[in-house]
Formats: C-alpha cells, sequence, structure tokens
C-alpha cells in the first residue's frame, strides 16, 4: 500500500459518488494536513458540498477510500462526528431558541459533561464576541451573528478539525469579512485543521492549500501563491474599437491566447504588463478605448483552466429555493 | 446506549421548548377544532336528526372525534417537519453528531406525540362546556389513549417523511391521505352501519381505532365502542411498533 503519512488527517483516494448515473464527484484524490487551512474552491455544483458532506458522515460514497483522524468514513461514523465540528452552508440553528439553548443542545449531543459545558458556551461565545447577547433568541440575531454562533457551536466540542461549508454566503461584504477575521483568528490561538469551501475567490486566500475543484475533478492543488504563479504574469483587460483585429494583433506579438471578458473586453496574460501597454498603445493597429492591467487572482487560475468564470454558473431551481430559504432564515 | 437515551431526549426536548415558545402556533391550531365543533356541529345538530352514537346528541358524539382530529395533524405534522429540517434546519446539526439515526427517529416521534397529547388534553378541557362530565380518571385515561395514538401517527409520518423528498408532496399527502383518515375514522359519524365500503375501509385506518377507544371512554357510554378498548389498544400498539420501525429503518437509509 501506500505510505501513510502521519500528518494527514484526512485522507480521501479515488473517490467517486454518482447521483443518479450523474458523477458528482469523479475520481478525486487529495489530503489535508494537520492544523492547515485547507481550501475547497470551485463553481456551485462543482461537488464541494458533496465531497464534504461524504467525508462529515452524511452522505455514503460510490467508491473510493476515505480517511479521517485515520477513522474510516463508512464503518467508524461516530467516531469520526466525535472529532468534527461543522458549519453548514445552511444555517442549522434553532432560531426559536437562545444561542446558550443551542449550545446546551449541542452540549447534550456530543455528551459534554454538564460541569464542563457552561464553561466552555462561555469560552466560545467569547470568541466570536456574543456573549452579551448569549440569552436572545436566535431569531433576533443579524445574519453575521448567526454565522458566528454556527461556528462557536462548531468548536463547542473541541474538534480537531472544523469543517466550514460557504461560511460567507449570503452575507453582506462588511460581515463577510468580519467572519474571516474570526476564522483567523480562531487558527492562531488554537491548533485545529480548518476545511473550508467557498466559490469567492478572495476569500480562500487566506488557505494554506486550496484545491481547485470543477464539475466533480480537482483541477489544480497548491498554495495560493503557487497556483497565481502558473499564470505567466499580469492580466491585461482592454475594450478596442475592432476587438477581432486587435485580438489577432495580440497574439502575434505576444503568442498567448486571448479570451473574450465581459462587457465586449478581451483579456489576456503578459510577462510584465508596464513595458507592454506604452508599446502596445503606440503599434496598435486600432483604437484603443480603455486598458487596465492587475496582478493575477485565484479566479483567473480558474479561468485559465476551465475557461470559464467562477461565479456565471446559473442557479437550479432548487439552488434558487435554498436562496430564498436562506434569505427567510438568516434574516 | 445511555449516549442514545440522551440523544432521545435532546430531540425530544427541543421539540417541546419549541412548541411552549410559539404561542401563536398553539392558539392558532386550537382554532380549526373549535371552529369544526361550535359552528360545523351545532349547524349538523340543529339541521338533521342524528340516530347513531347510543342516544347522545351529535355535538357530544362528535366532541371526541374532534379530539382525534387534533392529535391527527398535530401529530402528523410535527413529524413531517423532519422533512423540512433536515433540508435547510437544525436536524442537519443532529444528523452529524455522534447519536444514531434511530435514536433520532424515536425521539421525534415522542415529541410529536407530547405535543400532540398536550394539544389534545387543551381540547379535551372544553368538555365542561358540552356538559360532557370528566373526571381525573376519565383524563388520564384518555391521555393515555390519545399518547398511543400520536405515536402510531407520528409514526407513519416519519415513514412517509422518509418517502417523500419534496415540500409539494405535503399538500397531496394532507388531501389523499390525512383527510380520508379523519373522515374514514369515526369521528363526524358512526361507522357500525354505514355503506359497506366504508366500514370496510375504516378498519384500515388507525385512527379509526383511536376514535373507538376515546369514545366511549370520554362520553362514559360503553354502548358507544364497536370493539373492545384493549383490542384498540393492541391495533394502535403494532401499528406504532411496525411504522417505528420502518421509519427508523428508511430514515437511516436516506440521504
Amino acid at each position: 500500500m501506500n505510505d501513510i503519512n502521519t500528518n494527514n488527517i484526512i485522507e480521501v483516494k479515488n473517490l467517486v459518488k454518482e447521483f443518479k448515473g450523474l458523477r458528482a464527484v469523479d475520481d478525486i484524490t487529495f489530503t489535508v494536513k494537520e492544523d492547515e487551512i485547507f481550501g475547497f474552491l470551485g463553481p456551485n455544483g462543482a461537488g464541494k458540498t458533496t465531497t464534504i458532506n461524504i467525508i462529515c458522515t452524511l452522505l455514503s460514497k460510490t467508491s473510493g477510500e476515505v480517511t479521517l483522524g485515520g477513522y474510516n468514513v463508512a464503518r467508524e461514523r461516530n467516531k469520526i462526528r466525535n472529532c468534527i465540528g461543522m458549519v453548514f452552508q445552511d444555517p442549522s440553528l434553532d432560531d426559536r431558541l437562545t444561542a446558550l439553548e443551542n449550545l446546551y443542545f449541542h452540549g447534550l449531543l456530543y455528551n459534554i459533561p454538564r460541569s464542563a459545558l457552561k464553561e466552555r458556551s462561555e469560552e466560545v461565545l467569547e470568541m466570536v464576541n456574543l456573549t452579551s447577547r448569549k440569552k436572545s433568541l436566535v431569531m433576533t440575531y443579524s445574519g453575521g451573528m448567526k454565522r458566528r454562533l454556527e461556528i462557536a457551536r462548531g468548536l463547542l466540542h473541541y474538534p480537531k478539525i472544523l469543517f466550514l461549508d460557504e461560511p460567507t454566503l449570503g452575507l453582506d461584504p462588511q460581515t463577510r469579512n468580519k467572519i474571516w477575521d474570526y476564522i483567523i483568528k480562531l487558527k492562531k490561538s488554537k491548533n485545529i485543521t480548518i476545511f473550508l469551501t467557498s466559490h469567492y475567490m478572495e476569500e480562500t486566500e487566506i488557505c494554506d492549500r486550496i484545491a481547485i475543484i470543477d464539475k466533480g475533478k480537482i483541477i489544480a492543488l497548491d498554495t495560493p501563491d503557487n497556483l497565481k504563479r502558473t499564470i505567466g504574469g499580469d492580466i491585461i483587460t482592454i475594450l478596442s474599437e475592432d476587438n477581432v483585429k486587435l485580438k489577432d494583433y495580440i497574439k502575434e506579438i505576444t503568442g498567448s491566447e486571448v479570451h473574450d471578458a465581459k462587457e465586449g473586453k478581451i483579456r489576456f496574460e503578459v510577462k510584465d504588463s508596464s513595458s507592454f501597454i506604452p508599446k502596445l498603445i503606440k503599434n496598435s493597429p486600432v483604437k484603443i478605448l480603455s486598458i487596465s492591467a492587475r496582478k493575477p487572482t485565484l479566479n483567473d487560475v480558474f479561468l485559465d483552466i476551465t475557461g470559464r468564470e467562477i461565479r456565471e454558473e446559473n442557479a437550479s431551481a432548487r439552488d434558487s429555493l435554498r436562496m430564498r430559504m436562506r434569505r427567510r432564515m438568516r434574516h | 446506549m445511555k449516549k442514545e437515551l440522551i440523544g432521545v431526549y435532546t430531540i425530544w426536548l427541543r421539540d417541546i421548548k419549541r412548541y411552549f415558545r410559539d404561542k401563536p402556533r398553539i392558539i392558532g391550531s386550537l382554532g380549526q377544532p373549535i371552529l369544526f365543533l361550535f359552528v360545523l356541529g351545532t349547524g349538523i345538530a340543529s339541521s338533521l336528526s342524528f340516530k347513531g352514537g347510543g342516544g347522545g346528541d351529535y355535538l357530544n358524539f362528535m366532541f371526541p372525534g374532534i379530539i382525534g382530529m387534533t392529535v391527527l395533524f398535530t401529530s402528523f405534522f410535527s413529524a413531517m417537519s423532519i422533512v423540512w429540517d433536515r433540508e435547510f434546519g437544525f436536524l442537519r446539526e443532529v444528523l452529524v453528531a455522534p447519536i444514531s439515526r434511530t435514536s433520532i427517529v424515536i425521539g421525534k416521534i415522542l415529541g410529536g406525540s407530547t405535543i400532540a397529547m398536550i394539544q389534545g388534553a387543551i381540547i379535551l378541557l372544553f368538555a365542561p362546556l358540552l356538559k360532557i362530565p370528566i373526571t381525573f380518571t376519565v383524563f388520564f385515561k384518555v391521555i393515555g389513549i390519545m399518547f398511543l395514538v400520536a405515536m402510531t401517527i407520528a409514526a407513519m409520518g416519519i415513514v412517509l417523511a422518509s418517502v417523500i423528498k419534496s415540500m409539494q408532496a405535503f399538500q397531496v399527502i394532507t388531501n389523499f391521505l390525512l383527510m380520508p383518515m379523519f373522515f374514514l375514522s369515526g369521528a363526524l359519524f358512526p361507522l357500525n352501519d354505514t355503506v359497506k365500503w366504508m366500514n370496510v375501509v375504516s378498519r384500515a385506518n388507525p385512527l379509526f381505532y383511536g376514535i373507538d377507544a376515546m369514545r366511549p371512554v370520554i362520553l362514559d357510554n360503553p354502548a358507544l365502542q364497536l370493539y373492545p378498548l384493549w383490542l384498540d389498544m393492541v391495533v394502535l400498539a403494532s401499528v406504532t411498533v411496525v411504522m417505528s420501525i420502518l421509519g427508523a429503518f428508511l430514515f437511516s437509509r436516506q440521504e
């Protein structure tokens, strides 16, 4: 057999999940190291949540091997459940209960001794700054507060690994930033492995390693910096009077692929934009209306590999029902 | 084992806490039975002559039936909430906790049954308005029967919840299962000498045995019973056991 690395807290080998013949997860293999922040980045429906659900014992796999902390997901479910904390994509708090009561029920389910439960509840509430609202019904919480409470609850039984499935979905940008601050703070104060998914590229940059996942397959796996380094240099976006002509010209002088971008623009990569742009403007066969250059992001990495933007996927009927529910339950 | 019992208790306690916190729901859910009893019942009683029911008047005859109806709907919908909860709510948190699916199902059945029993007991308190005397013994006997009926219905609810996938199916179930169960239970009219098919079909309806057990006890009139109390209870208990096992099996299998 393959050599077993004791530093790997999660090992996934050739995992396949089929739903009625449809391959949601298509033969993926990866490992998550102890104490790292590992991220799954990909569009909706890429198979992120399905994979997480299999690892955390909510779904059965079609084939493949999955272990967590040395336990087999198919055979040692309760052992795995004891050592993971979950923050689900969809709200899973009871909003007719107070924060303390939600934690109390969690404590009961995880068999935390009553004497320790109170102290731990205070500790996790303090960590996410909800101490002053601990006796309010969750109904009265804002979306961001609910998320924070869910993170606190996920930590209550001192899990070895915390799963965060789209932890900022449905939140406004400010609140999103705050949630990430809490996650970074958490990482600094505890020895814990964090496994998160997101379809916001910027957000996954806090990860130590990222797996980019699309259509059930892992198409890249590395540190954020290394991933971005796979892109040749800078990204240039241009609006011109004649894109077709300009495209040919750029292909000719740079030798790189030119893609159509949003709003009738075209985009491509060059090694060094600061010397390229003046040259282009001087020699361009067509009139350039606007031009911009920037450093590559993870979105460019995704675009580079798949030819699509991460967030352009259309929501299915089921997704839009989910979104409606989420809005109802979050706000 | 102790862990599983705590799991059952947690699921149960959560349902009870939610129930008592939701005052509008408690009041709202009493609206329908009261409407049936005092509007429909009074209307029918004053316009038709009633020949069944062992000589009592129609409102009295209907009263245990309305309690049955309350138990039926409350218990069934509490159990069915497991579908909703599983997709969007608190249940996901429970599903990933280290307790078995069977404990979740048992907790849910007990929670739904307790709530249904409380709702039924509240309707029972209207008895004096209908000049039906309720002694303590009768009260506790009825509570016991109600709890068993509620468990039967809740267990059936879990089975259905594990089979159906969408919320849209709720409407279909209400119209094609719950309403027929209510009409063919003997709640609104006696089922001993109606048309033949009704007599036959009603015997396949668990609620029929529940109403048949409650009515003679509440009205203190043994002439009203079609089957002996013990037989009703045995039928209900058997259906509960079978449905609970089936429900636990289906729910565990579901993803």
